[in-house]
């Protein structure tokens, strides 16, 4: 049979020899292989001085993006909050008030948009729902905090910086807006089905 | 200097060993016999009798009274626990023990006196004391170490689960 | 030498003696700490000061600073007994030990050695065996199963070994024919260490170093993940710190008996062709008996980080089956040679 890992043994019950029995052979191996590691280099990443490298794919703390030119993109459909199986994602949409078009880019924007971020299981199912590309997942990690209400993040800290917008070039690939608004796609015909 | 010594660790001796008797809980009892023990290894160390004093501690304080304490631990002796003595059973505990006093006594007196040896001051060195043991005493010193083997052998035989 | 320099000369050396069984028990908690994070490739503490060299203080403050909690159905007097019992214990046995010979100094010879009773190595057995009373103390005191059960598992454990080192040092002492430690530390001039003599002797007393000072792979008495703190879980603050401490002090006087009984001690081979004086010969034994302590109090921990727990019926079964009749065994060997040769 092929075995699994090359490390595996087959256990036996055949009866130590006195050498085996004395055990102190396999301590003084033991003890060896100790010492081997002890010279060994070592594997720790010294956390705020060195940073380990993410995934592509790590899924951390959220952003809501602007298009190009500024202009917050969610429209408050709440489709993030029912696809989020946490329920972390609560919202209040209002309706664009003439000559605030450099704002929002449609009709009806969020808010108030709040995501707890202690309920959050960051599992990315509110970026696959999202219709208007506006929120996404980023390599940042959620800041440590004392008391649970400075968790629930608003729109101060989930919006995108005007100035120094984050990078989410990354998930934002040409194969994910295909996958969301191409014709093809079942869903998208009955998005577009029930729309009418 | 060593009069007050001898004074001050015979105090401290005797008010323990009657602590062993006055306390109520059991393991307070049985620290107070350590520090009996303690107080009696300082008495020989006065006599410059240092093996005794420190096998006294090794063997008493150290191994017996551990053990004591260790039954006494399990047992959980408290006060709801302990069972009703009436006076009837005091009464015939001190005339007992009185009794064992007369005993004692009465042999001591008829005992005859020997003439005190003058205290040699290397008595208690672990040298001469060996060397008193096994060449003038080997005999007993040998009977002894059987009769603990013995002990041990019975040990041994009432701690077997089934003898067959 | 006068009266009162004699006192003050004593009293230095006590507390020299003393501060120094302190720092390195500090520090054998941080050496611990980054033995163990080596053994398993991680850097371990490095963060106060450099490489983490403050860390024991740290860890000292965070002691006394935590919450000091006597359980409200534990005897109170006995329950501060018990660390008092284990640190003092811990702290009196660095007086027999031989530190090295003596310095020469202003017209008078100062003996390195706190004092020089005639039956050292008794002294210290009788230590050891009192030490258990701070354990069995503590452990009692706490009115917690755990810890009733850890104090049980320390006295058994630390009364079958004794019987097994007992047994291995009269082989020494027959080796040797003195129980001064000062005498068998003065013995082993150049490469005489006992240990060549008394191989398996050693190997009984190492074996039973580990079950009496309570370090794994004999840590029952503590074992974290059976009996979650075993005789010390009510203990907190500094308490607990001297359970803890005095585990490293005993840790740092056997690995000192051990270097003294069977390593030579003080002594340097080849030292006597330097042609060195006096004094700085016995500096150096210093720094020599201590750069063996060091080794072993790294053996303690290498063996830690190496080698698993036993279960309780293993350990006495070790202590009782196999280490008392290998000692008795080694003792009749030790008295035949000894009989063979001084004939």
């Amino acid at each position: 049979m092929q075995t699994l890992t090359t490390r595996s043994k087959v256990a036996s019950n055949k009866k130590m020899t006195f050498v085996e029995k004395l055990y102190l052979p396999a301590i003084m191996g033991g003890m060896a292989l100790t010492l081997k590691h002890f010279f060994k280099k070592k594997v720790t990443i010294q956390y705020p001085e060195q940073k380990r490298e993410f995934a592509p794919v790590f899924r951390g703390q959220h952003v809501l993006k602007r298009d190009e030119n500024g202009a917050e993109r969610c429209t408050a459909c709440g489709l993030c909050a029912v696809a989020c199986p946490a329920e972390a994602i609560t919202m209040t949409a209002a309706e664009r008030k003439p000559g605030e078009e450099a704002l929002y880019r449609e009709e009806k924007y969020a808010s108030v948009y709040e995501i707890n971020m202690l309920r959050c299981i960051f599992c990315g199912l509110c970026e696959e729902a999202c219709p208007k590309e506006a929120i996404f997942l980023t390599d940042r990690m959620v800041d440590t905090d004392y008391v649970r209400k400075n968790f629930i993040y608003g729109k101060d800290k989930l919006v995108d910086p005007l100035n120094n917008p984050i990078d989410v070039s990354k998930r934002e690939t040409r194969e994910t807006r295909e996958f969301k608004t191409h014709p093809e796609f079942t869903h998208n015909k009955l998005n577009t089905k029930s729309l009418k | 200097m060593t009069l007050y010594l001898f004074l001050i660790l015979g105090f401290f001796a005797v008010l323990s060993a009657l602590m062993v008797v006055f306390s109520k809980n059991p393991i307070h009892s049985i620290l107070y016999l350590v520090l009996t023990f303690f107080a009696i290894a300082g008495e020989y160390v006065l006599l410059n009798a240092q093996f005794l004093a420190i096998v006294n501690i090794i063997v008493y304080a150290g191994a017996i009274m551990v053990l004591f304490l260790f039954v006494v631990m399990l047992l959980n002796l408290n006060h709801e626990t302990e069972p009703h003595k009436s006076m009837l059973r005091k009464l015939i505990a001190v005339i007992a023990a009185g009794l064992l006093m007369v005993v004692l006594v009465g042999s001591l007196k008829g005992a005859d006196t020997m003439a005190i040896q003058p205290f040699s001051h290397n008595a208690g060195l672990i040298e001469n004391l060996g060397k008193v043991l096994f060449d003038q005493f080997l005999l007993p010193f040998e009977v002894s170490a059987v009769l603990f083997l013995a002990a041990m052998v019975g040990a041994v035989m009432l701690g077997k689960k089934d003898i067959k | 030498m006068t009266f009162s320099l004699f006192i003050i000369y004593k009293i230095v050396l006590v507390v020299v003696v003393f501060l120094i069984s302190l720092v390195i028990a500090m520090y054998s908690t941080y050496a611990e700490r980054k033995v163990a994070a080596f053994m398993q490739d991680r850097l371990g503490p490095n963060r106060a000061g450099p490489f983490g060299i403050l860390q024991p203080v740290a860890d000292g403050v965070k002691m006394f600073m935590k919450e000091e909690i006597i359980p409200q159905v534990s005897n109170k007097f006995l329950f501060i007994l018990g660390p008092s019992i284990a640190m003092f214990t811990s702290c009196i046995t660095g007086a027999v030990i031989p530190w090295g010979t003596s310095l020469h100094l202003f017209g008078h010879d100062f003996s390195l050695q706190v004092t020089d009773i005639n039956i050292g190595i008794l002294y210290i057995m009788a230590v050891t065996s009192i030490g258990v009373y701070g354990i069995m103390i503590g452990g009692w005191a706490s009115n917690n199963k755990y810890s009733l059960l850890g104090a049980l598992r320390a006295s058994s454990q630390m009364i079958s070994y004794e019987v097994a080192m007992g047994l291995a040092i009269i082989a020494l002492v027959m080796h040797t024919g003195t129980l001064s430690l000062k005498a068998i530390a003065a013995q082993q001039v150049g490469w005489h260490w006992n240990v060549f003599y008394q191989p398996v002797g050693f190997l009984i007393f190492l074996v039973c170093a580990f079950a009496e000072t309570n370090r794994t792979p004999f840590d029952l008495p503590e074992s974290d993940s059976e009996l979650i703190g075993g005789y010390h879980t009510e203990y907190s603050s500094m308490k607990l710190g001297f359970y803890l401490f005095a585990e490293y002090i005993n840790m740092f006087i056997s690995s000192a008996i051990m270097s003294t009984l069977y390593f030579g001690g003080y002594n340097m081979p080849l030292i006597g062709r330097l042609h060195l004086s006096p004094n700085t010969a016995a500096i150096l034994g210093v720094v020599f008996l201590f750069a063996k302590i060091f080794f072993f109090i790294f053996f303690f921990m290498w063996v830690r980080w190496t080698v698993p727990r036993f279960r309780f019926d293993q350990l006495m079964n070790l202590g009782w089956k196999i280490l008392i009749p290998l000692s008795i065994f080694w003792v009749a060997i030790t008295g035949f040679v000894t009989l063979m040769i001084h004939r």
